[in-house]
């Protein structure tokens, strides 16, 4: 089988969890393989993060472009094209650097492209098993991939458990010289930093989320009088901030805030894996949902299936009573 | 500014439970309420609100059956000027690349400064914007909540981790896959729809387009849908409301959920 590469996510020499999941998942492809990893990037930092890898990878590619002072997707996707064997499978995570520059990457290296696989049932020949979700995660569904062209790919975060056994004893090879030609017609600006909230939820102890079984900007009081009672502040999932009916800053998930409560209440929110991913420190949680199907019912510790419309204003009362 | 929008007829998740049918092999297709993909919707209310200020055209373009003719009519009752079909029956059994494939060869009969895709669709691949910019060499960015027009360029904020924004300079012509919450897209009434009924949508195949096998040939298949075992899930609270609603307290007051 083709050679397996994983791109490593790192920032001022951090590596990010990715790096050791995306060994997993390479793993996961080709048991007998070393896969190998790609450290892409500029400055002293560089350096720790491939010395960091070679526990994991047999080979870590580094290459050093002073061009990339932030990861870039339109300049990484030519140098990956620039540096990569034509038939290699490429290994990403399904992030915002990686929705950025995969599906590109795949048409320039005439590979084959899954995005966000959840799993990996193994390999037949050139042929991958994977595993992905469609419809929000409500259902699953089985994928061949004809990977004897290469393939490019997206791993979800967290979705494989990362390979800790650190036995690889790679080695840092130095493909600087090969990066070629970077001259893109996009240029990075700057960060804006997100606007600061009236609550910092990111500090709250107990959340009461609200989604898109909210339905209407003005029952949003039923969730701020359940809060109120319970000494708990309001956040929400992505839609409610879309409808702009709260602020970006209420929005638990991977493009909002990480949240470590110790109690969520998700209520009419269906479960993504965006929203989940906001979610740290293993708190307890509670769903209501009117649907008894609702993926976050897999997630939560405790269910109540009932129209959070219906549901919160008695509960509200109960406590209040108290 | 001649702006392409791709949109997509999808099952509405907002109005259907999407299950598995009987055999356990597809989803229950029954009684489907379909509806265009939500964040294509949020690029033809872009395109619109684009050309408003620096003038220009919106055509929409979809890759489907004749259904998503209804689709096409609906974001044009929003303003979109044109509507174009991309059908063949060589198309359904593509993959990703396969439909970036035809939405190319359509791209390359008209003259477009910018095209706009959702950032993702019902099947949450969100590939296709990145191959066709790929395949017509000109710059994408993903996940895009804020355009602004600079003369032949583009500003634009991409949306990244923990609410943060990442702006950058784009040269035109581009492909942008945008993300919902970028605006507020207009609403199209039953009167909307009755004034784009009767506009002849065109329709171009395979032959039309000069797209062949090769190009469609899937490498990536769906084999089935299923549901996975997932374990236990959350303990659902059983009995009548009141029976539920004590239970729960007795479960807040226990973790610390009630202050």
């Amino acid at each position: 089988m083709a050679q397996i590469f994983s791109y490593i996510l790192h920032k001022d020499g951090v590596v990010d969890d990715t790096a050791l999941e995306l060994a997993a998942a390479a793993k996961k492809i080709d048991a007998g393989a070393t896969p190998n990893a790609i450290v892409v990037g500029s400055g002293d930092s560089l350096d720790a993060v491939c010395n960091e890898m070679v526990a994991s990878y047999g080979e870590v590619w580094k290459v050093a472009n002073d061009a990339i002072t932030y990861p870039d997707a339109e300049m990484i996707r030519k140098l990956l094209v620039n540096i990569l064997p034509a038939d290699s499978i490429l290994l990403f995570a399904h992030e915002h650097l990686g929705m950025d520059l995969a599906p590109g990457l795949s048409v320039k290296m005439d590979s084959a492209f899954v995005s966000d696989v959840v799993d990996v049932e193994g390999a037949d020949g050139a042929t991958l098993k994977l595993v992905r979700q469609e419809f929000g995660g409500a259902v699953s569904a089985h994928v061949t991939c004809d990977a004897s062209q290469g393939a490019v790919m997206t791993m979800r975060p967290g979705a494989f458990a990362a390979d800790e056994s650190k036995g690889a004893g790679g080695q840092v090879v130095d493909k600087s010289a090969e990066a070629g030609d970077l001259a893109v017609n996009r240029k990075f600006l700057e960060i804006v930093e997100a606007e600061a909230g009236d609550v910092d939820i990111t500090k709250s102890e107990v959340l009461v989320s609200c989604g898109r079984g909210i339905e209407d900007e003005e029952n949003l009081e039923i969730a701020f009088d359940l809060a109120k009672a319970m000494g708990a502040d309001v956040s929400c999932s992505r839609p409610i901030v879309d409808a702009k009916w709260l602020p970006k800053a209420r929005q638990v998930g991977t493009s909002g805030q990480t949240v470590k409560p110790k109690v969520y209440l998700a209520c009419g929110i269906s479960g993504s894996f965006q929203h989940m991913g906001g979610i740290k420190g293993n708190p307890f949680i509670v769903a209501i949902n009117k649907n008894p199907k609702a993926p976050i019912f897999q997630v939560a510790d405790v269910g109540v299936v009932d129209d959070m419309l219906d549901f919160l204003p008695e509960l509200t009362e109960k406590i209040e009573e108290l | 500014m001649e702006i392409l929008v791709c949109v997509k007829r999808v099952p509405d998740t907002s109005e259907n439970e999407i299950e598995l049918n009987g055999a356990g092999n597809d989803i229950d297709r029954d009684d489907l309420v379909y509806s265009v993909n939500e964040w294509d919707n949020y690029a033809v209310e872009e395109a619109l609100q684009i050309v408003d200020k620096v003038g220009g055209g919106v055509t929409v373009i979809s890759v489907g059956d004749d259904e998503s003719e209804e689709v096409l009519r609906r974001e044009m009752a929003m303003g979109a000027d044109k509507g174009i079909l991309l059908s063949d029956d060589a198309f359904e059994e593509t993959d990703g690349r396969g439909i970036a494939a035809v939405l190319k060869a359509a791209v390359d009969k008209g003259n477009y400064d910018l095209i706009l895709t959702g950032a993702q669709a019902d099947d949450g691949a969100a590939q296709v914007g990145g191959m066709l910019a790929a395949m017509m060499d000109v710059p994408f960015a993903s996940l895009v909540n804020t355009i602004e027009v600079d003369g032949d360029k583009l500003k634009i904020g991409r949306e990244i981790e923990g609410g943060n924004q990442e702006m950058h300079e784009i040269s035109m012509p581009c492909v942008l896959s945008i993300q919902t919450g970028i605006n507020e897209p207009r609403y199209v009434g039953i009167r909307g729809i009755r004034k784009v009924a009767s506009v002849e949508i065109p329709t171009m195949g395979a032959a039309d387009l000069g797209v062949d096998a090769a190009a469609v040939a899937a490498r990536v298949k769906r084999a089935d849908y299923f549901l996975p075992d997932l374990g236990e899930g959350a303990e659902i609270l059983e009995g009548d409301t009141d029976e539920i609603i004590e239970k729960l307290i007795e479960l807040l007051k226990a973790k610390g959920g009630l202050k």
